[in-house]
């Protein structure tokens, strides 16, 4: 692979998830920020099953040659699926947050305690 | 077929029952709620209650000295990752019994605790799913099925700690909590694809049988640490724990102290199994890291007591303090492990450290349900607007004396004996690191003292005269947490030899980890 692209990508995917979730204040970007870090992390699990020039890995009628590593893939795939569930599950607090507050901007949240 | 085969085979099949009883349980309970609230109640308690005795049958085999290995897929051991392992050592049976007592004991709470909530089907499936979830990080052997596990138990305790969607705080806290988890878990799944890149293998026996100690375990050791510290509540990653534990419901905050404690057993699999060979290089280093890490935290997390004046969120605070604890005793064995002057100074730390998991989980515990038990009786949570609540919860204020004296080790209770432990190893280290456990100890007794003179002493207050005792279930599931810490503190020598000094020979041998899945394996003592 050209200058190990996909690594540098998934550097670059990891660090902006990373820096939208400490560093911006509206909830709606933080939880894209972690879908990015996902992206990145699963980017980096396909990469490490992939060969240059391999095939997808079935088995019956493979034409031969070198296949890619299917493990990864599996993992990834469930990965894929804790994932949906956990971006459910945040956009769906977040939108009982703004049912409270009227914003999505964490500066002006807070509030007397109940 | 007799008794004694079926025995034999549930022993054996145990392993995947145990998690896969709460599971099942987790899916059946929305259709039985449809029928009757009562038989739900009753189901769940005896799903768990089930869970719970499969838990006790493996662990009686287990701390033995056997280890249980339960394999899904392939059983030919030669070929490479087409399988899942569970493995069962003393270590992870003992954190599987800590987590089942803590979810039978709040379901068993929740039966009125929670009775004027709606809901409640989610509830229940929820906690099931939790308990499923704990049950899986302790019992299995496999790295990528540990974060599965890990992520199943999140997202279950994030929507539980939001139960109360109501209330806008506790919406904050489980987004808080859930956005911490998820970063911890992925991170985690970062670790898990360098090892699988390097070694080819998901497999903790195999990973430890072959890690090389390169510089991308040295990151991989760093982000597993740092994540599952995160997840356990280690300061400075503690700031999502009290708005997690104060916000909860008190039945849920009981389980989240468990699930808080897998994240810890994760710690220590990682240090001292997935490392286990590396040690010799690392041990001191590492194991400075964890001592330094429990000090911190420990001071921190009482000073930061003292200054709160709710009453849930002031307890969180003492069960931050109560984590340092436990990193100070198994980061203690960890620095003296391989000198052999100090074997027993070691062990000792060891099964001081372990045996504060259990003793932690017990006395926090108890001061959560207790609390809960106040909120539900005077709905306040607040130290400024209570007092006076003796006069109408006798039981409630015996129960909280208990909890009390347990939780800053003081004798009879059990918090004591493995405070004790820890203070004698420690001072052996570094008399310098015991004299701040005492001191933490000491504090932590005089922010309790100061709740209990707040909350229950003083005089009566009107707005509180037609409080009353809360009800059978919740006396009940205080009564029984109380009765196991008295039991504890008067008998430590019987928990300790037959269950605490398995486990921590079980963390400390990690050969017969790996030579359980390896057999050719020769590393290790």
């Amino acid at each position: 692979m050209i200058f190990n692209i996909p690594f540098i990508a998934v550097a670059a995917l990891i660090l902006i998830g990373l820096y939208a979730v400490i560093f911006k204040r509206n909830l709606i970007k933080m939880v894209i920020g972690i879908t990015l870090i996902e992206s990145g992390v699963n980017l980096f699990l396909i990469t490490l099953g992939y060969r240059e020039g391999s095939i997808a890995p079935i088995y019956t009628s493979s034409p031969g040659g070198i296949m890619a590593l299917p493990v990864p893939q599996a993992l990834t795939l469930t990965s894929i699926v804790i994932g949906v569930a956990v971006l459910a599950l945040m956009l769906s607090l977040v939108i009982h947050i703004y049912r409270h507050y009227g914003t999505l901007d964490v500066r002006k949240m807070g509030g007397p305690e109940e | 077929m007799n008794v004694a085969d079926l025995i034999d085979l549930l022993l054996q099949h145990s392993p995947a029952l145990i998690v896969a009883v709460p599971l099942l349980g987790a899916f059946i309970t929305p259709l039985i709620s449809r029928l009757n609230d009562k038989v739900r109640n009753i189901f769940v308690i005896l799903t768990l209650g089930l869970t719970a005795s499969l838990v006790f049958l493996l662990a009686s085999d287990v701390f033995t000295g056997n280890i249980h290995t339960y394999i899904f897929g392939s059983q030919d051991l030669a070929l490479p990752v087409v399988r899942i392992l569970f493995e069962v050592d003393a270590m992870s049976a003992f954190m599987a019994i800590i987590s089942v007592i803590l979810s039978l004991v709040a379901v068993i709470y929740s039966w009125s605790f929670m009775k004027e909530n709606t809901g409640l089907d989610k509830y229940y499936t929820l906690i099931l799913l939790m308990t499923a979830g704990m049950l899986g990080m302790e019992l299995t052997g496999d790295l990528f099925n540990f974060f599965v596990f890990l992520e199943i138990t999140s997202i279950s305790s994030a929507a539980l700690v939001a139960f109360w969607t109501n209330k806008a705080k506790s919406v904050e806290a489980g987004f808080k909590y859930i956005v911490i988890s998820t970063i911890g878990a992925l991170f985690i799944l970062f670790s898990v694809a360098m090892f699988y890149g390097q070694y080819n293998a998901l497999n903790m026996a195999m990973i430890a049988s072959a890690i090389q100690y390169t510089f991308l375990d040295k990151i991989a050791l760093v982000l597993l640490i740092a994540a599952l510290a995160m997840k356990a509540g280690v300061v400075p990653m503690h700031m999502w724990l009290p708005d997690a534990y104060g916000k909860a419901p008190s039945s849920v905050t009981l389980i989240l102290v468990g699930t808080t404690q897998a994240s810890l057993y994760g710690v220590f699999r990682v240090c001292f199994t997935i490392y286990g060979g590396a040690i010799n290089l690392s041990s001191i280093s590492v194991g400075w890291i964890l001592v330094i890490l429990g000090i911190i935290t420990m001071l921190l997390g009482v000073a930061m007591a003292i200054i709160q004046t709710d009453f849930k969120r002031l307890i969180a605070f003492g069960a931050v303090a109560e984590i340092g604890y436990m990193l100070l005793g198994i980061g203690t064995g960890l620095v003296v492990m391989l000198n052999p002057e100090m074997t027993a100074t070691g062990l000792a730390a060891m099964k001081g450290g372990i045996f504060h998991i259990m003793n932690d989980a017990l006395d926090v515990g108890l001061l959560f349900l207790v609390a809960g038990a106040i909120y539900y009786a005077t709905k306040e949570t607040s130290l400024n607007k209570l007092g006076g609540l003796a006069r109408n919860m006798k039981y409630t204020t015996v129960f909280f004396i208990i909890g009390l004296l347990a939780v800053s080790g003081m004798p009879p209770m059990n918090g004591f004996a493995s405070k004790l432990l820890i203070y004698e190893s420690t001072y052996q280290l570094n008399p310098i690191l015991s004299i701040i456990a005492i001191l933490s100890s000491i504090m932590l007794l005089a922010v309790f003292v100061k709740v209990f003179h707040s909350a229950f002493l003083g005089p009566a207050l009107p707005k509180f005269e037609n409080v009353k005792e809360v009800p059978k279930s919740m006396l009940i599931a205080m009564g029984a947490i109380a009765t196991i810490i008295i039991i504890f503190g008067l008998f430590p020598e019987l928990i300790i030899n037959n269950i605490v000094e398995p486990a921590a020979n079980a963390l400390v041998n990690y050969g017969g980890y790996v030579r359980e899945v390896i057999p050719s394996f020769t590393g290790g003592v």
